[in-house]
């Protein structure tokens, strides 16, 4: 019996050690992409066009690509630009979809229904559907593109009905109704009620919905690209877009771009990492 | 104060929902309407006529042989994506629920692909596909340069880009399952392959439902891999159906027609955004 339940543990310590090797395997398969990026932006563009595969150039290390890549695709402006309509977006979508779904799950009216249900209705709405009446009626009636409150506003919309169902779902199982009672009595507003004892509750469904928007705000590309057209505006999806077609030959500054471009979220990813996996997954189970 | 005035209902409604119903409808559900409209009329994109044309729109929509071979692309690339990109996570989400050391690592670098923007990603891997690979397999040429090749590498792009968001996903329905069931048919005589096939994963149903209609949609509206990956190319045989939807009305000009086209897109998705509640409904009863 000893021997048995022996056995069976040097089989299990065998297999995981053969799975340890498969996995590391499959994950240096996985992250090829990236190593490929990173030994490639420390050589000049010969060097790259010779052996792609080589640690260091002929010509050696070089670090003239970044500045270079920097100062033509505009990293620092369009970085801003981002940051500034990602953490706009993001917060604006956070407020209005809580306060939403708030005054949807505690009130039974008609208007409340009616607006929830063509929310659920119009996630499977794709963006192709809307990407011409909103160009039509933005850019050709009210001339309103070019603006990154424009932008800014349309993002807030498309997420709306998704942040919308998650917190109205988070207030209807997680907040119990005699905690807003007891506000009542203590003379809270409707309004002070939401702000002050049903928001500060909602903290791990906001995480959620912070980290899906920001990660989808940060990389969209469709609708920005079809919003912002000034240069000055461009975000870093958009940027990369327009430096990769203008340098496509020059290997270097392109390597140095795309690991730009990258380089923000993957940063934020080592520090965040434990909030942005279970945010994701629980996104994505309840949504 | 009396709640059950009108006054006080619009007061509250406005106050916690005003403003995302004035940008939800704003837009998602006015350019939705206003886009109905549009397949009516003939508008060039520039001038504000909008001549009216009954229903030539869907007539040439449905006469474009090329939007029908961009729909069946499309098909082909998301059956074959979505397998791939389901039996890659679960085997990698099998891997890494086995308790080994490191498995927390896998999991966040598995993700990785997720956090960044399909531009950047189809950029990365044209490089891998044009420089590296072709350095790798000596005498084989880029698989971007051939018909197959092209659909081949947008599926491998994807598969890669997917895997480890499901993977999450599969590992949470993993974790949701109880240990005690599976000791229980572990006691009962089964072996830990049999316990995994028999009870654990029928119990992640769920997860399962998740992971493919997920993967159906997002493969099925693919558009930023697809523009930095192959841009359609070679010779037009890459372009799927998002792609051909923007071509049409942006490229083309053909704002009627193209919006004709992305309505019926928006039917395949609400068919399958149907099929996914009516079958995550009758799993509920089931269980």
């Amino acid at each position: 019996m000893i021997q048995d339940s022996e056995k069976a543990l040097a089989r299990k310590k065998r297999i995981n050690a053969i799975l340890t090797i498969v996995l590391i395997l499959v994950f240096i398969a996985f992250i090829f992409p990236f190593i490929m990026v990173v030994i490639n932006v420390f050589k000049q563009k010969s060097d790259i066009m010779r052996d792609p595969l080589a640690l260091i150039g002929s010509k050696g290390f070089t670090l003239d690509n970044f500045p270079n890549a920097m100062e033509k695709m505009g990293f620092w402006r369009s970085f801003t630009n981002s940051l500034i309509v990602t953490v706009s977006s993001t917060i604006l979508t956070i407020l209005f979809s809580s306060m939403t779904a708030f005054v949807i799950v505690r009130n039974k009216w008609k208007a409340c229904g009616i607006l929830f249900g063509l929310m659920i209705a119009s996630m499977v709405i794709p963006f192709q559907v809307l990407m011409v009446p909103l160009v039509s009626l933005y850019g050709g009636i009210f001339g309103v593109l070019n603006h990154r409150v424009t932008l800014i506003l349309m993002h807030i919309g498309f997420s709306l009905s998704m942040a919308t169902f998650m917190f109205h779902g988070a207030i209807h199982t997680n907040i119990p109704l005699e905690l807003e009672e007891a506000a009542f009595i203590d003379g809270c507003t409707r309004w002070q009620t939401w702000w002050k004892v049903v928001f500060p509750l909602l903290k791990p469904t906001i995480a959620t919905v912070a980290i899906i928007d920001a990660m989808a705000f940060w990389n969209d590309y469709l609708l920005p690209s079809l919003v912002l057209q000034k240069k000055e505006l461009y975000t870093i999806p958009i940027a990369t877009q327009a430096f990769y077609g203008t340098y496509t030959s020059d290997l270097g500054l392109i390597m140095a771009a795309l690991l730009l471009a990258m380089l923000p979220i993957l940063i934020l990813y080592v520090l965040l990492q434990r909030y942005i996996v279970e945010g994701v997954t629980s996104g994505a189970v309840k949504g | 104060m009396d709640r059950n005035k009108m006054s006080y209902k619009v007061s509250q409604f406005v106050m916690f929902a005003g403003v995302s119903t004035v940008l939800f409808f704003g837009v998602v559900i006015l350019p939705f309407i206003y886009g109905l409209y549009l397949t009516f009329t003939s508008w060039d994109g520039v001038s504000r006529a909008k001549p009216f044309v009954g229903a030539a729109n869907y007539a040439a929509a449905f006469a474009d042989t090329s939007f029908w071979a961009a729909l069946g692309r499309t098909l082909i690339y998301s059956a074959i994506s979505v397998i791939l990109i389901n039996v890659v996570a679960f085997l990698l989400a099998y891997m890494v629920t086995r308790g080994m050391k490191g498995q927390n690592f896998f999991r966040a670098g598995f993700f990785i692909p997720n956090l960044i923007g399909g531009i950047v990603l189809g950029y990365v891997w044209q490089f891998v596909f044009n420089r590296a690979f072709p350095v790798i397999f000596r005498g084989t040429t880029s698989l971007l340069g051939s018909r197959t090749g092209a659909m081949a590498a947008l599926i491998i792009v994807s598969v890669w880009q997917y895997a480890g968001y499901m993977m999450l996903i599969y590992v949470a329905g993993f974790m949701s399952v109880s240990k005690t069931l599976v000791e229980a048919a572990q006691i009962d005589g089964c072996t830990p392959s049999q316990s995994t096939w028999y009870v654990t994963v029928p119990l992640m149903r769920a997860s399962f439902v998740q992971c493919l209609f997920l993967s159906i949609t997002r493969c099925f509206m693919v558009y930023d891999v697809n523009l930095s990956l192959t841009k359609g190319e070679p010779f037009g045989s890459s372009v799927m159906a998002a792609m051909h939807v923007y071509n049409q009305a942006f490229t083309y000009k053909n704002y009627g027609t193209g919006q004709a086209q992305a309505l019926i897109l928006f039917v395949v998705c609400a068919i399958v955004g149907v099929t996914q509640v009516y079958i995550g409904k009758r799993g509920e009863v089931a269980a």
